[in-house]
């Protein structure tokens, strides 16, 4: 079957549970396109070799009951792989091996998944673009020197390449919902406390969650139900019940409320944005919800909270990359010498300036002013959802304020490069599940994505309405492979 | 320095000066595992063998709070008479230093698990309350060894992660001697509780000291210098004496003292500043926002407060009531733990009709003398308290006098044998019968017919002679009381 | 607000990051914009709101007593830059 790549999850999963195709030849398919999407640089690491092995073995043997039986995956280079080198797209880790492995990637291998490699993200996830990563830009496959969006631009690259079915990203502002919407792919981000932190390589604790990405959103619903699993090894995981959300999955929506926030229509932003939400309230209509205007009054101060918040985490989680235990060390005259430079090579700009703002807003006589008052702001920005959400059982809102950009377009402004989170950001504030579905292309054909916003532990609800949009818009991605080798 | 009402007071010229003290005491939690690790904490390990991926500060690592540890905190608030708060948070306080794997120490800051407390400590001229102002859960570090190397530093993670209790005192301290007692005190409690080894030599127990002087009835604090991290209670005293006598040099010479961390230097017997101004720290102090603020329900401390065991202080009252101790036996019995246990059963074996006096005579006498010869705790003593107790009981009841018991006590040291048995192989048993000993009298009387007639003419120093006539006589073993009653009437 | 050269100098210390004077420059001039753009939360009244340290809607979670980590020494230094089996090395401490 030459259309290997082409096919769903779910349609993969169904082929070799009726045994029309066999582990061994959908990871060959996968790894085969893989290698001829080098100009993607979508890879940080491969491990074709040895997927190929896990194939045949699967195929040997063949648990046929697993939620994901034999099927080849690529994951975020965020996430540490037991044995495998994970580098976060950082010069810092860029020899490290970890002797552990997360408990997302180990949910899913334990489900009957097989790794391929690392997928190319923005340096410990800091960025918009794929441009920090340490490992070079990663192309989108919508278009020539186009960014992928980021963090997670390997991963949508990926996954809108069809070098892998589906793949997981990490969303601390954004991270899973911009580059799927700069793909034409759908993202998710869960709920905080949804699925472990256990072995994802920290940027922001308190926003940091891992989700799925892929093609359509039934494919997204099976992923996270894999992914999502309650963990006494991460203090923040949530212990509530679970759905299985690709079974109870709906395109059902009669009846349901979404809320409209006016605070979204923001000064400068493109007609064809503005458009594509009015579409998006249309079909919601099409699907028999009704929609409701709402406010959600404090939308313009999250993104200036977001980044108090997020640098101010990252600075301390990121002081553990000392070049004392592990990944790079520069050498010194003595150990703060050997500190510093360590730290000055090892950290690439994005997050030095990211680390230094949070240093800053941390450092005596600046933390009230900065940090306590963007913990009061962040306070009152879940208040607004805890409102809206008294009216209304979702939110719909466009994913990003434009299509995606030239590479090097935004690289030398890095508030033009923030305000790409503008929409995705006030999700991760206030902990709430957001998935960014595509919705539409641009006048120059690139895809645009909306965005649902949906109450905490709610993931079933917006996926269901995910999933009624997503039969109304019917989206088609326009890839015409003009990278293959 | 003048001692009057045990007031410790530093004299200059004309100037007297008083030392107020706080001191911010670092005790190691009693538990298994780390306080968010599952690693061991057993002291003396190899080096890095008992270092998780947590206590490593791997990517992507999480801590995990240890219930135990947070247990034991409370414990130690309650047995401080300390308010106990049902919400805490952990902070992160960052700094860079190559045994702190982190970047980071996870400690409490604002929300601490304990609030205001006390200590009451016995001074020689009366009773002293110290004020408790906190105390929080926090992470210890690794360990850097300097030595071992010319051009590197080790480090070894075996500590790191290990959960520490700070108890922070107000400034209420006054004297060296104070803080012995407070020191003492403190961890005489936490053992009693169970929540801290005290063991000062394994580090189980260490202090900063903040020391700054004013003069004698002012009301206003002078600035303080903080001393950090001194492990032994005569290094903390020869510290505050340098450090409050530094501070007076410079007050007397005009010059400003400078608020600062120092250093005690064991070798030099001296304090010295330990960072430039320019280093000076800014820990950027923040919540964990890998954990969540602690929540500890009205019935969990409940609980724990039915589990307090009676602590020194109660013990000591009722010692004193009890069995009509004075307090200072008291305090001597109830200050370690190991030692009013032992005592306890030592009063418990006596059985009815004991003599407790003598049980504590004996205790801080022999007891004391032998433990002390041979560098031993009270838990490691060489005669169990049942064996003890049978001894007080031989000599309560005339069996064997005090004279002999000492001969027996040194006999039961080797191998924690039986005293009643000692008295039995050795035929030590005092010589109680009337009989034999008026007989044995009347023959020593007679023997001595002219000093008998002496002593009736009123020379009475004699009588000693013929007490140790008798004495000799029997080989040591007549009771003193009877041969005493027999001459009188006899002579 | 304006963040000097002497500011960064002083953050980078702190952040053990060591910047030389062009950087300096650059860095100065990036947290001045960003700091612009962020002192809009000063348009916000705040004075009563109980700032959100933690987003996730549970209880801390106590774990029991148990050593569960056994000696993984080899894993744990595995990895470091360099080391001498026993221990983790770095260059001399300076105080």
């Amino acid at each position: 079957m030459s259309d290997i790549t082409k096919q769903s999850l779910t349609n993969l999963v169904e082929n070799i549970r009726n045994k029309k195709l066999s582990s061994t030849d959908v990871t060959k398919a996968f790894i085969d396109r893989s290698e001829k999407s080098e100009n993607l640089n979508a890879y940080i690491t491969n491990d074709f070799t040895s997927a190929l092995d896990k194939a045949k073995k699967f195929d040997q043997k063949p648990n046929l009951d697993l939620k994901l039986p034999g099927i080849p995956m690529a994951v975020k280079d965020l996430f540490c792989t037991k044995d495998i080198k994970t580098t976060a797209g950082s010069k810092i880790l860029n020899n490290f091996i970890p002797t552990y492995e997360s408990t997302v990637t180990e949910n899913i291998w334990n489900e009957g998944a097989i790794l391929l490699g690392k997928l190319n993200c923005d340096e410990f996830a800091m960025g918009s673009s794929n441009e920090t990563s340490f490992f070079g830009n990663v192309q989108n496959p919508i278009d020539r020197n186009l960014v992928p969006g980021g963090s997670s631009g390997g991963s949508a690259s990926a996954v809108a390449g069809q070098l892998t079915p589906v793949t997981i990203g990490t969303d601390t502002g954004g991270s899973i919902r911009q580059p799927a919407s700069f793909t034409g792919i759908v993202g998710l981000k869960p709920t905080y406390g949804s699925c472990s932190r256990y072995g994802i390589v920290a940027f922001a604790s308190s926003l940091d969650q891992a989700g799925p990405m892929a093609q359509n959103v039934k494919d997204c619903a099976l992923l996270h139900e894999v992914i999502s699993s309650y963990d006494p090894k991460d203090s923040t995981s949530i212990d509530f019940k679970r759905n299985h959300y690709s079974k109870e999955l709906t395109n059902n929506i009669k009846g349901k409320k979404i809320g409209i926030p006016k605070e979204y229509s923001v000064d400068g932003m493109p007609k064809e944005i503005e458009d594509l939400w009015l579409k998006g309230i249309q079909y919601i209509k099409d699907c028999g919800a009704e929609t409701i205007d709402i406010s959600l009054p404090n939308t313009s101060y999250a993104l200036p909270t977001y980044y108090i918040v997020a640098p101010a985490e990252a600075s301390s989680n990121l002081a553990r990359y000392d070049g004392v235990k592990y990944g790079f060390r520069a050498k010194g005259e003595n150990l703060i010498d050997m500190y510093e430079k360590t730290r000055s090579e090892g950290f690439g700009a994005e997050v030095q300036r990211r680390i230094m703002i949070g240093t800053y807003v941390l450092s005596s006589g600046y933390y009230d002013a900065y940090y306590l008052k963007a913990q009061k702001v962040r306070k009152l920005i879940k208040n607004d959802f805890d409102e809206a959400y008294k009216k209304v059982d979702a939110i719909l809102t466009p994913s990003t304020p434009s299509s995606a950009f030239k590479i090097g377009e935004k690289t030398n402004d890095p508030v033009s490069m923030y305000l790409n989170d503008i929409f995705t950001v006030p999700a991760n504030l206030a902990g709430l599940p957001g998935i960014s579905i595509p919705a539409g292309h641009d006048s120059k054909g690139y895809p645009l994505g909306l965005q649902i916003i949906g109450k905490a532990f709610d993931e079933q609800n917006i996926l269901n309405i995910a999933y009624a949009m997503e039969e109304k818009i019917n989206f088609k991605n326009k890839i015409t492979d003009w990278w293959i080798k | 320095m003048s001692k009057k009402d045990s007031e410790y007071l530093i004299n200059r010229k004309d100037n007297q000066y008083e030392v107020v003290i706080g001191l911010e005491v670092h005790a190691q939690v009693l538990s298994e595992s780390k306080l968010f690790s599952t690693s061991a904490t057993k002291f003396g390990a190899e080096p890095n063998t008992q270092v998780s991926l947590v206590d490593a500060a791997f990517p992507g690592m999480l801590p995990v709070i240890n219930e135990f540890c947070v247990k034991q905190a409370i414990k130690t608030g309650i047995g401080l008479n300390a308010k106990i708060n049902k919400r805490s948070v952990f902070d992160r306080k960052n700094y860079f230093y190559a045994d702190l794997p982190q970047g980071y120490q996870i400690s409490q800051f604002k929300d601490p698990i304990v609030g205001e407390g006390k200590v009451i400590l016995d001074m020689p001229n009366g009773q002293k309350e110290i004020g408790i102002e906190r105390l929080h859960l926090e992470q210890d570090a690794g360990k850097s060894i300097h030595d071992l190397d010319p051009q590197n530093t080790f480090v070894d993670l075996n500590r790191s992660g290990v959960a520490l209790m700070e108890i922070v005192s107000k400034p209420d301290l006054r004297s060296p001697d104070e803080v012995n007692a407070y020191i003492k005190k403190l961890r005489s409690i936490m053992r009693y509780l169970g929540t801290c080894d005290g063991n000062m030599q394994e580090g189980s127990l260490r202090a900063d000291v903040n020391v700054s002087v004013r003069p004698k009835g002012s009301k206003e604090f002078g600035t303080r210098c903080e001393i950090k991290n001194v492990n032994s209670i005569k290094f903390m005293q020869m510290a505050i004496e340098y450090e409050a006598n530094r501070q007076i040099d410079l007050i007397e010479e005009g010059k400003t003292i400078d608020q600062e961390t120092r250093l005690f230097d064991t070798k030099k017997n001296e304090t010295r500043s330990m960072r430039s101004k320019e280093d000076a720290h800014d820990y950027r102090y923040f919540p964990d926002p890998d954990l969540l603020p602690l929540e500890v329900s009205e019935k969990f401390i409940e609980e724990l407060k039915n589990d307090i065991p009676e602590l020194p202080d109660d013990k000591k009252k009722r010692f004193i009531e009890e069995f009509k101790l004075s307090p200072y036996e008291a305090n001597i019995l109830v200050s370690d733990i190991d030692t009013a246990k032992y005592f306890e059963e030592v009063v418990a074996k006596m059985g009815k009709n004991k003599d407790i006096k003598l049980a504590v005579n004996w205790i801080t006498g022999e007891l004391f003398a032998v433990l002390n010869s041979k560098n031993f705790e009270i838990s490691q003593s060489p005669v169990s308290a049942k064996n003890f107790a049978i001894l007080i009981n031989l000599i309560k009841n005339g069996t064997i006098s005090g004279k002999i018991a000492k001969t027996v006590f040194e006999l039961m040291i080797d191998g924690d044998k039986d005293p009643q048995k000692i008295v039995e192989e050795k035929g030590l048993k005092q010589q109680s019968d009337p009989k034999t000993l008026e007989a044995l009298i009347d023959k020593i009387i007679n023997d001595n017919r002219e000093k008998a007639i002496e002593y009736k003419q009123g020379k009475e120093k004699l009588f000693g002679f013929f007490v140790g006539q008798a004495m000799k006589a029997s080989g040591g073993k007549a009771n003193p009381q009877l041969i005493n009653e027999i001459l009188k009437k006899k002579l | 607000m304006s963040i000097d050269l002497k500011t960064i100098k002083h953050i980078s210390k702190l952040a053990r990051i060591s910047v030389d004077e062009k950087r300096a420059e650059k860095l100065a001039g990036d947290l001045n914009s960003i700091f612009d753009f962020i002192e809009k939360l000063n348009e916000l009244k705040t004075d009563n709101v109980e700032p959100l340290t933690s987003i996730a809607e549970t209880t801390l979670k106590l774990r029991s007593d148990e050593v569960k980590s056994k000696n993984i020494r080899e894993q744990i230094i595995k990895n470091s830059p360099q080391d001498n089996e026993d221990y983790f090395v770095v260059p001399k401490v300076i105080e």
